[in-house]
């Protein structure tokens, strides 16, 4: 903290160029991985990070197993070059903690009792981190969960805002998380109005929390938009060959 | 949740209370259970402090030691925050390495001490960039009977007001420690509130039988001017947007509450 950074300009733009309500470009693909049940990779900004989903299946170790529905099991791991200093590659504190509140951001979605005694096991690896991993790996989760063909009630989306030089903004990056003043992380489902996954650190007066929430759920609704479009534009893909196909015949 | 089994019936009985307004152990929904602070109990430690929450006791101990400083953090000493759920304090607990819930204890608790700068940390840098003081908070659970959080941040509050550093001199380069301390200092008073969520009602300060039942739980650190400096969504269910903002208003009043009984201890 030897200088001070202007995270944002006096025209309110920021060190990417975004305004203060805009989100960073998002890619999102989904069944990318041919072992997975289910699978999906999102690129936000410059983070990349894979989601696979293995499951319904027996449950590791059988303890574990519960007789009127399913665990889901996460792991929220980031490889050892995504960031700037090498990663060890073994689970961290802050990794443990992640893994939990994504597993308890997903569950509501997914109809566990569906699957008696088996298991949910979904995997979230970090391949690049630029801010926002938490919140990336939930929205590209979900899409796993999805493609998956696991019966849940809806999907979920998730986006940060916080406070950045003295402004309120939406999905900080890198610099903006480390630098800035706090930091909102929200997942949410758009049908329920519910908010799964909710964190907080930094100072905000309870106007600035309120606003803060109220501005990353409209960050949620539209990554919302975007994952559906994703888990449309596979089925999409999908037919065109089928389709192919049959005028081949 | 840790799963201390319990009846369908009673928790049955829990839930349909809290919808009319009451709760099972005679309190109303806002309340908290009897809160007792005892500080400086274990004179080996540079600090330490015991919580009893109604029948949740935590010890909160903290050694000062010396250290090196993070290499983005070169002026300031440096705060650990970890927690111990000792086998002696519930029939669930096992010994071994910390589980998920024990981190997440920890690092909740860590985020309402660092973000509030309850520490002055820039006063524990000996000679910047090598030696600066390290502070050891270790929370070591005796019983849970719930909402081990609000309990461990309490007991962390008034034990690092109850910390010595030792007094020391640089002497070419190299750090002597004198004889005599003075005392920790201390910049801000986060306080945790925690709220289970039962029947779409707010709780607070959830004792275990009502952890069993929740579906989601809050925990807002306020710190002492009113802001919001920590937040956690735990368990496996949901709140509505007005529900946290709701929460947020209770949590003002209690954080409150709560730090007249650490501040004057």
């Amino acid at each position: 903290m030897s200088q001070k950074i202007v995270l944002v300009n006096e025209e309110g733009i920021r060190t990417d160029g975004r305004k203060l309500n805009e989100l960073r470009p998002i890619k999102l693909e989904v069944g990318i991985l041919s072992n997975a049940d289910g699978s999906a990779y999102i690129e936000q900004g410059k983070n990349r990070i894979l989601a696979a989903v293995y499951g319904p299946r027996e449950v590791h170790p059988r303890h574990l197993a519960l007789p009127d529905r399913a665990i889901l099991q996460c792991r929220y791991h980031m490889a050892p070059f995504s960031v700037e200093e090498r990663k060890p590659p073994q689970p961290s504190r802050r990794e443990v903690e992640l893994s939990k509140v994504i597993r308890e951001a997903l569950e509501p979605a997914i109809f566990l009792d569906k699957f008696p005694r088996t298991s949910i096991d979904l995997f979230i690896e970090v391949l690049q981190a630029d801010g926002g991993t938490r919140g990336a790996g939930v929205t590209v989760a979900s899409l796993a969960l999805a493609d998956a063909g696991i019966p849940m009630r809806d999907l979920v989306a998730a986006c940060a805002a916080g406070k950045v030089g003295a402004h309120l903004v939406l999905d900080l990056n890198d610099i903006e998380d480390k630098e800035g003043e706090a930091d909102v992380p929200v997942a949410y489902m758009l049908n329920s109005n519910a908010v799964a996954l909710l964190q907080m650190d930094g100072l905000l007066t309870i106007e600035e929390f309120k606003r803060a929430i109220d501005l990353a759920l409209d960050g949620c609704k539209q990554i919302y938009a975007l994952q559906k479009e994703a888990l449309k534009a596979k089925y999409i893909a999908i037919k065109e060959e089928a389709e192919e196909g049959v005028e081949e015949e | 949740m840790s799963s201390i089994m319990i009846s369908r019936i009673r928790q049955k009985q829990i839930a349909q209370l809290i919808t009319s307004g009451k709760r099972l152990d005679g309190r109303g929904l806002v309340d908290y259970r009897p809160i007792q602070i005892e500080t400086g109990i274990i004179v080996k430690a540079e600090g330490s402090a015991r919580v009893r929450l109604g029948k949740t006791e935590v010890l909160v101990g903290i050694k000062i030691g010396l250290g090196e400083p993070f290499s983005d953090r070169p002026n300031e000493g440096v705060l650990t925050v970890n927690s111990e759920f000792v086998p002696l304090a519930s029939p669930e607990f096992e010994a071994g390495p910390p589980g998920e819930e024990s981190m997440e204890l920890a690092r909740v608790v860590d985020r309402g001490v660092r973000e509030s700068k309850a520490i002055d940390l820039e006063k524990l840098c000996i000679i910047p960039r090598k030696k600066v003081f390290v502070v050891f908070v270790d929370i070591y659970v005796l019983n849970h009977d719930g909402n081990l959080i609000d309990a461990s941040a309490l007991a962390t509050l008034a034990a690092l007001m109850n910390t010595k550093v030792f007094r020391y001199e640089v002497k070419d380069g190299e750090v002597e420690i004198k004889p005599g301390f003075v005392a920790l200092p201390i910049k801000n008073f986060p306080i945790a509130v925690t709220f289970a969520v039962i029947s779409g009602k707010l709780v607070v300060d959830p004792w275990l039988d009502e952890e069993e039942v929740m579906d989601a739980r809050l925990t807002i650190s306020f710190d002492r001017d009113g802001r919001v400096c920590a937040v956690q969504k735990g368990g496996t269910g949901t709140l509505f947007p007005e529900q946290i903002i709701e929460a947020a208003n209770i949590t003002k009043e209690k954080a409150e509450e709560l730090r007249k009984l650490v501040v004057k201890s």
